[in-house]
Formats: structure tokens, C-alpha cells, sequence
């Protein structure tokens, strides 16, 4: 419409303000909706630069001892084994700077003491574990080639040339000495990709199915309505095992559509029901009898009017699958193991809480915990700002 | 001269917008209701009338409303705006009750109509449960409820409206108020419906000793029940007087304009004056002017509808089902370039006449013969091509513009489906052309529907329709929602496109008056089926049917000869 703008120009008259604009304007003077969006837009930015490589791109360097503790509980927490092997320098695994352990009451003591003296003997004096290993180990030489091929030089003498390893980190260090802090924003960018993905897949299902369902009505409506009942019916987690189980191989995508698929259900129920309520309108009557066909009311006439609605829930979900990608992947059917995200890292928690290692599974948390909260806020605030009369 | 019941001096309210705006709702109005008496509170939408009876109820928002340190609302002699809320409500309900416009919303469905008077009965008169019963029934007997013993366990959806308005005033009328506010307790009710409650009102004013203040946009009820007459307009008031100074020798230009405006039954001006004609003085010339109506065998037929019939069918109970009919065999011919009025009362199934017309329903028996073939017999399809010759404008103007599409949008909508125009830039160019026809300003283009009063956006679906062309124009109640000025000057403009580009109009409506001033032929209808047809000069002036007898009797006919 060309010639429309540019009159519109010559008469200059802004625009009147359309649902949108309003409702970004209400939104703006919302202060909650403010901070909790610039936190949203923060963890986002997160996890766009952890997607392009720009930030914690070397999440998977083991950049400190294994289990270093937070910076904040340098005192408080005391990790002797590991503090005394950082102090020894470059030549961390050399059996010959650690101090000789011994358990008075261990029953095998003196069987051991007799290996040791055997280990010593046969090889002179100057032991190292790497050779020491190689006795009692037949495959010592081939994994040391691999560990050399894969580029990972955690062992031995090739130890030397590695950097030094870190005491402390401000969020810790997990089992292979990998920066808890990097790892979280990696996870970020799992959860928030598959939250994302997910909930648009269940958003556009439930939509269409529900424009379908509400707006034929009949027969029509029946068969979506069985659908979806049979669908809803099943307990989730069933659901979900049936679903991993006929996908087979196991991956964001995989859990993407785990997600999107089992959480289309309430979104097409509300879609349903605004449908319903608005096919009988005279707007929508109008458009039939100026000759609108039955798509072009649907999705032309009829979406923009609910279209806050699927919005609230675009963004309901997109927090319900964030956590559900978290307890998906903490159950073990999430992401896998080489992909890291908050739920495999509350995974991995689970063994290190017993020896007392909680720093992996607060930072996991506490990031969850916050965009969580925060965007649920947002959500709050959306609906606040697209629908001010349920105010 | 005795003191006033209820006093209102320099009543001021002020709405506040946002942070920076506010609206002056009242702009210091004061009038006085004396005991005994029933004033009238006249004035269109927006003229502040429900907010100075909000006030007195002090049932003002609190948010954003704020009342003028000066102004006070003396009831008996207490200022009610300096009342605590526990005073204030202590006085609603037994001292001051109110009857609200929808009686359908204002009841609760789910508890029975006993139930919510006994309610009233318990909270105000300290009643208890058999005395409470015994009063409600007595009540429903008084206010004319057949059967009162039995219909006091009914909901509400189980009585007509006129039944629910009933029981609306029986509940305000159960405590012997001294004063009875009603905010137009007729608009949503049919003319006969509405002719028996104000009767009704009437009576229990007498009775009761009380006073009324009756709210009301339409001049013409007031006439029968009012003793003083105050006309509103924009938070002011612009007359008040006795109801026979007002109707017979009315002072100032608006409140003549209001009794003009209206179409009456008896005369047929060419154009109906509205407000801007009285302020231009030109007025009294207009009315001489008369327009001729009727049709003559020599008119060709448009569209001619034979043995419509349709069934609506419920499903009832896991097999059952149950069939109404809206329609029954209702046959006419609508000539070219005249107008054919459908009146009735709602369940008439004059609306689905003109829906099924428009093929928004499907008949369920029928033909309709239009340019030479039967549209009940096509495809959807093979329709298409003739929807656009048959349009329809709505009841609502505010339900039947889609709210997410500009103004532009929506007229050039029908001209994209049906490739009218050769692009977006020769679309835009007929809209705007369309819109001064309509009487819109070009800026309008670009604006939301929300942005509109009624009447305008009433007119932007007629430049929607126009927008095709179309031989036959369904105007679906399309007025009736409108205050009078308002509806004068959208029924001018119908006239004026009719004389211009010779369409024909099916004329639905409930108003007879504003049928007869449309129409050529009138149709009556009741329960689907078609009780009388004829020329409308004649059917107006010698009815046949008992029942169209009936409907004319209910015309408000303003000041009670």
C-alpha cells in the first residue's frame, strides 16, 4: 500500500497505537516485567554467544584439580588430597610428591608395603606411577597412546607440559576439574535452546489443532478431541519413555520433540476454547459473508485476536520445558552425556552429594532457579499488559 | 413546598484517563427528586446519566474516580458522599435501590429467584426463613409473576427477560425504598415487554409512596411515567422542566432535537433532522418535506423467497433431539431499489430470515430465486460469486468489526478476496473515496475500529458493503443499538446510498417506528412464522392480525394523550 503510506505521510498522522504497541507500552511501565526481561534477555544473550563459541567455548578443558571448591569457601572448605597434590606443581600424578598414605588399620597393609617394595626393587628406584601402572596394568601403554591421539594429556610425564591447574574457581570445579561457571553457561544454552524449540513445536501444534477443532466444530472437533484425550491420559513419564523409546537415538532433537510432542495438550485446550468462543462472533459472521474463506478466518481473522493468548502460553511453556528438560535429562532420557545441560549436570550432582560436593548442583540450580522465576514473572507481566482488563 | 427527597447540588466527577489526562464526566449538575415523584434522567451515551446515579449509590470506582469537594448528594438530609461505606451500605438496598439495564446479568444464575430476594429480605429487614419466603412470594404476586408459589424455586434462566426484570424489582423493591433508581430497565426488552414494566413501575410507584429516578437514552418511554424531565448532554445538564413543558414547548435546541430525531409512526419526512440540523435552525423545514413509499407490480423483483423453512436441532439426553423452528415457510419478493421491513420481537426468527438468506445458515426447506437462480441450491463455491451481491450490516458495529484490523484493513478486504481494484494503491484510493461517502474522515484509514463511537464505526461496515456493490443490503438491527441522533443520521445515510445506487434493503428490526420510516412493504413475524405482509402505509394504519395490533399499541408513544 504505497500510495496509503505516503499519504499517510503527507497528512502526517502517526499510526494509531495497535494492540502491540499498546501493550508494549503498559509492559515498559511494569517495573517487575522490566528487570525480570532484562534478566531473560541476559540469559538469552548467554546462550547465544555459548551457541556461536563467543563465551565458555573451553567449558570442556579441565582448567582445575578435580573438585576444586568455590573461591567463595577458600577457608571454610579444606581439600587436603587435593591441595597438597596441586601444590607439588607440574608433576601433579607423580606418585613420588604424594605423600605416603598410611592406614594403620587397614588389614592389607602389609601386603601392600610388600607390592611396594616389589615395585620399587624391580624398577631401581626411580618410580613413577606411570611404569608402575604399567606392571599391574597389561593395556597401561595402548591408553596412554590413546589418551596422547585424543589430545588429552592428563597422565604422566606428558603432564608436564599442561598449564597449571587451579586450587579455586569461583563456582568450583566438577569431576574432571572443569569449570563449573563455564559449564552452567554451556548448560544455559542447552536448556534455553531446547525450552525454546520445544515450545514452539508444542505451541504451533496445540494452535493449529485447537483452529481446527474449535472452529469446524462437528466430527472434526470429536476426532481432535479423542486425540486429545488419549493423549493426556497417559501418565507423563510413560509417555515420555514410549516416545524416547520409538525415537530411538538419544539428542536435542530427540528431547525437543519428546517435549513439544507431549506438551501440546493444554495449549490446544485453551486454543480450542477461544476458537469456539470467536467463530460465532459477528467479525468472524462478516468476514463469511464478504466472502472470506474458512482458512482465511481462521488464521487471518480469527489469530490475531487470540493471539495474546498463545503468546502467555508460548512463554508458559517455554519455562515448563526448561524444567522438564531438567528432569528429563537428571531421569537420564534428556540430552546425552557428552552434551551438557543443567539437567545432566543435577545428573551428575547426584553421585558428587555424597562425597560432599554441592557446588555443581547449586550453579545448575541457582541459574535454573533465575531465569525460571524471572521469565515466569515476565509471563505474569505479558499477560498483565495484553489483557489489562483481567487486571 | 416541601423539602426534596434527594437533593444534588454542583455534582462534579472526574475520571482520570492516565497520568496526565482526566475526564470531566459531570460538569456540576444539580437537580432535585421530590418524595412521591418519578424524574427522569434523558440523555444519549456519554452524556454522564448512569454516573450521576453511580454517584448516588456511591458505587463510583475509587481508582480513578474522584467527586468535587463542592458537590454534595443530600438524601433526606445527609450528604451521602460524606457517609462511611457501612452507612452507605446500610442505605442501598433498604433506603435507595437500584434496577439494573441487563436483568439477565444482574442475577445470579446459579441460586433461585427466592433465594436472592429472600437474601435481601435477610440482610436488610433481619427476616428469617419462613417469614422471608412468605414476603418474596408476596412480592412476585405483586409484581405480576404467574404461579408465584411455584416460580419462586425457578433460576433464572428459566424466565423470560421480562420475567427476570420482574424479579429484579420485586428484589429492589422488597425493603419499601424510599427511592428506586432504574438505569434503563427497558432497553434490553421487547416493546410489549417493555410497555408492561414500565406500567408496572408506574403502578408501584403510586403505591409505595416512593420516588423514582428513571435513567433512560430514549425521550419517548419517559413520557408515559415521568413528572420532570432532565435532559443531559456531555456532563451537562441542558434542560429540565415538567414532562409536559419538555415534550409539548421544549426550551432548548438539544432536547428538540431528541424528540425529533426519532421516527415516528405518522409522518415520513424525507430526511430525518439530527442535532447539527436544530443548531443550524433549518429544522422545521425539513419535516415538510415528505418521502412517498410503497411499491407498484411494475417494480422488478430482486430476490424472491418461496417456503423458507429453518430448523435449528439441539441434541437432548444421549439419543434424543429436539428440532425448532426459527423459520416457518416464510415467502416475499424484495423489488429493486425498495426497502422491505421485517419487524418482530426477539425469538421472531427475523434474523435468521436474513442470515439465511446470506447463506450464514443453511435453509432447511426453500428456494430463494435471485438474478435467475435458486442460491439455496448452490455450492459454497458457486455462491461466492453472488456473496458479494447480498451483504449484510450487524447488529453490534462494536462485535462485527474485527478489533486487530485497521480501518483501511477492513474495507479493503472484501475488495483483495473478490479482486476489486488492480492493486493495493487503486484499493486504498476507492477506500478513501468510500469513506467521505460514509461521512468518515480520511484519517480514518489508519485507525483502529476501538477508536470509533458506535455510530462511525456503523458506517464503516457500510463502506465495507459498499465496497462490492451489492444489489441487496441486509440491514440486521443495524440501528438499533445506536442513541436516536446517532440512528437519524445512519438511517439518512442508508436512505441516501439507496436513492443513489438503487439497492435494495431487508429492514430488520424490532422498532416499528423505524421500519415504517424505512420500508415500502413490512413483514411481521412471530415465532418464525409470518403473520402479516403487506404495503407498510397500510399495514400501520389498518392492522389485520391481532398481534401486529398489539406491538403498535407498544409503541412509546412520548407524552400520553
Amino acid at each position: 500500500m504505497t500510495t496509503a503510506t505516503a499519504t499517510r505521510n503527507q497528512i502526517g498522522i502517526d499510526r494509531s497505537p495497535g494492540l502491540w504497541s499498546l501493550a508494549w507500552k503498559r509492559l515498559r511501565a511494569d517495573h517487575i516485567a522490566v528487570v525480570s526481561m532484562v534478566i531473560v534477555i541476559a540469559f538469552l544473550l548467554l546462550s547465544v554467544g555459548a551457541f556461536f563459541g563467543l563465551i565458555a567455548k573451553d567449558w570442556n578443558r579441565e582448567v582445575a584439580v578435580n573438585y576444586a571448591p568455590p573461591t567463595l569457601f577458600k577457608d571454610s572448605h579444606k581439600a587436603p588430597d587435593t591441595k597438597a597434590g596441586a601444590d607439588a606443581g607440574p608433576t601433579v600424578d607423580g606418585a613420588a610428591a604424594k605423600p605416603e598414605f598410611i592406614n594403620d588399620r587397614d588389614p592389607l597393609r602389609d601386603v601392600i608395603n610388600d607390592l611396594k617394595t616389589q615395585l620399587g626393587q624391580s624398577i631401581g628406584g626411580a618410580a613413577t606411577v606411570d611404569s608402575g601402572i604399567k606392571i599391574v596394568d597389561p593395556l597401561a601403554d595402548v591408553l596412554t597412546e590413546l589418551r596422547k591421539q585424543l589430545g588429552r594429556t592428563g597422565d604422566g610425564a606428558a603432564n608436564v607440559v599442561e598449564a597449571k591447574r587451579l586450587d579455586y574457581l569461583p563456582f568450583g570445579a566438577d569431576k574432571w576439574g572443569r569449570d563449573v561457571l563455564a559449564k552452567v553457561i554451556q548448560g544455559s544454552e542447552t536448556s534455553i535452546l531446547v525450552g525454546f524449540a520445544a515450545a514452539i513445536v508444542a505451541t504451533i501444534m496445540g494452535t493449529v489443532l485447537g483452529a481446527f477443532a474449535g472452529y469446524y466444530g462437528g466430527k472434526t472437533d470429536d476426532a481432535l478431541n479423542w486425540f486429545y484425550s488419549i493423549f493426556s491420559s497417559i501418565p507423563y513419564i510413560l509417555l515420555v519413555l514410549a516416545i524416547a523409546a520409538v525415537l530411538k537415538q538419544k539428542g536435542v532433537v530427540t528431547v525437543v520433540l519428546i517435549l513439544g510432542l507431549t506438551g501440546w495438550t493444554s495449549i490446544f485446550r485453551l486454543v480450542r476454547a477461544e476458537y469456539l468462543k470467536h467463530k460465532s462472533r459477528d467479525y468472524v459472521r462478516a468476514a463469511n459473508a464478504i466472502g472470506a474463506s474458512n482458512l482465511r478466518r481462521m488464521f487471518v481473522h480469527i489469530f490475531p485476536n487470540i493471539s495474546h493468548v498463545v503468546l502467555v502460553q508460548l512463554s508458559l511453556h517455554v519455562v515448563l520445558f526448561i524444567k522438564s528438560e531438567v528432569i528429563l535429562s537428571f531421569l537420564g532420557f534428556g540430552v546425552p552425556v557428552d552434551v551438557v545441560s543443567w539437567g545432566s549436570m543435577l545428573n551428575e550432582s547426584q553421585n558428587e552429594l555424597i562425597l560432599g560436593y554441592w557446588w555443581q548442583l547449586a550453579a545448575a540450580t541457582v541459574f535454573m532457579a533465575v531465569l525460571v522465576t524471572a521469565f515466569s514473572l515476565f509471563t505474569d507481566a505479558l499477560r498483565d499488559a495484553l489483557d489489562p482488563k483481567l487486571k | 413546598m416541601t423539602t426534596p427527597l434527594l437533593s444534588i447540588k454542583n455534582l462534579r466527577v472526574k475520571f482520570r484517563l492516565d497520568r496526565h489526562n482526566s475526564f470531566e464526566a459531570l460538569k456540576g449538575i444539580s437537580f432535585d427528586v421530590m418524595p412521591n415523584q418519578t424524574v427522569a434522567l434523558v440523555g444519549e451515551s456519554g452524556s454522564g446519566k448512569s454516573v450521576a446515579s453511580l454517584a448516588v449509590l456511591g458505587l463510583l470506582p475509587k481508582e480513578n474516580a474522584t467527586v468535587d469537594k463542592a458537590s454534595s448528594i443530600e438524601f433526606e438530609g445527609k450528604n451521602l458522599l460524606k457517609l462511611s461505606n457501612a452507612e452507605k451500605r446500610a442505605l442501598r438496598g433498604s433506603e435507595i435501590s437500584m434496577i439494573f439495564q441487563e436483568p439477565m446479568s444482574s442475577l445470579n444464575p446459579v441460586f433461585t429467584v427466592g433465594f436472592q430476594i429472600e437474601e435481601v429480605l435477610k440482610e436488610h429487614k433481619g427476616l428469617s426463613g419462613k417469614a422471608a419466603r412468605d414476603r418474596a412470594i408476596a412480592l412476585l404476586t405483586e409484581v405480576g409473576i404467574p404461579e408465584p408459589a411455584i416460580r419462586i424455586d425457578s433460576f433464572p434462566h428459566q424466565m423470560s427477560g421480562g420475567q427476570q426484570q420482574r424479579v429484579m424489582i420485586a428484589m429492589a423493591i422488597a425493603c419499601e425504598p424510599k427511592l428506586l433508581i432504574a438505569d434503563e430497565p427497558t432497553t434490553a426488552l421487547d416493546v410489549t415487554i417493555q410497555k408492561q414494566i414500565l406500567d408496572l413501575i408506574a403502578a408501584l410507584q403510586k403505591k409505595h409512596n416512593m420516588s423514582v429516578l428513571f435513567i433512560t437514552h430514549d425521550l419517548a418511554v419517559v413520557g408515559d411515567i415521568a413528572d420532570h424531565v432532565v435532559v443531559m448532554r456531555s456532563g451537562e445538564i441542558r434542560e429540565q422542566g415538567s414532562a409536559q413543558a419538555i415534550f409539548t414547548a421544549p426550551k432548548d435546541d438539544y432536547t428538540r432535537a431528541l424528540l425529533a430525531c426519532r421516527p415516528v409512526v405518522d409522518s415520513r419526512p424525507k430526511r430525518l433532522p439530527v442535532i447539527d440540523d436544530f443548531m443550524a435552525g433549518r429544522a422545521d423545514a425539513m419535516r415538510l418535506e415528505q418521502r412517498s413509499r410503497g411499491v407498484k407490480d411494475s417494480d422488478p423483483v430482486v430476490l424472491e423467497v418461496k417456503g423458507l423453512c429453518k430448523d435449528f436441532v439441539s441434541r437432548e439426553g444421549l439419543f434424543g433431539k429436539r428440532i425448532f423452528n426459527a423459520a416457518k415457510d416464510v415467502s416475499f419478493k424484495l423489488r429493486k431499489g425498495k426497502t422491505l421491513g421485517l419487524v418482530g420481537e426477539s425469538g421472531s426468527g427475523k434474523t435468521t430470515v436474513g442470515l439465511t438468506i446470506m447463506r450464514l445458515h443453511d435453509a432447511t426447506k426453500g428456494e430463494a430465486w435471485f438474478d435467475g437462480k435458486n442460491i439455496f441450491a448452490m455450492s459454497e463455491k458457486e455462491f461466492l460469486p453472488y456473496k458479494k451481491r447480498i451483504q449484510i450490516i450487524f447488529q453490534n458495529p462494536y462485535a462485527s468489526l474485527n478489533p486487530r484490523f485497521t480501518v483501511g484493513q477492513i474495507i479493503c478486504e472484501p475488495m483483495i478476496i473478490h479482486g476489486i481494484g488492480a492493486n493495493a494503491e487503486a484499493r486504498a484510493k476507492m477506500a478513501f473515496e468510500l469513506l467521505a461517502k460514509v461521512g468518515l474522515p480520511e484519517m480514518s484509514f489508519y485507525k483502529y475500529p476501538h477508536e470509533f463511537s458506535g455510530g462511525q464505526r456503523q458506517r464503516i461496515a457500510i463502506a465495507r458493503c459498499l465496497t462490492m456493490k451489492p444489489d441487496i443490503l441486509i440491514c440486521d438491527e443495524s440501528v438499533s443499538a445506536l442513541d436516536v441522533s446517532v440512528q437519524a443520521q445512519v438511517l439518512n445515510l442508508l436512505q441516501d446510498l439507496q436513492d443513489e445506487f438503487g439497492m435494495s434493503y431487508i429492514f430488520i428490526s424490532h422498532d416499528l417506528a423505524v421500519v415504517k420510516y424505512m420500508s415500502d412493504e413490512v413483514m411481521v413475524m412471530s415465532e418464525g412464522n409470518v403473520v402479516e405482509q403487506g404495503d407498510s402505509d397500510e399495514l400501520y394504519a389498518a392492522p389485520k392480525a391481532a398481534y401486529t395490533r398489539r406491538l403498535l399499541d407498544s409503541i412509546p408513544k412520548g407524552l400520553h394523550a
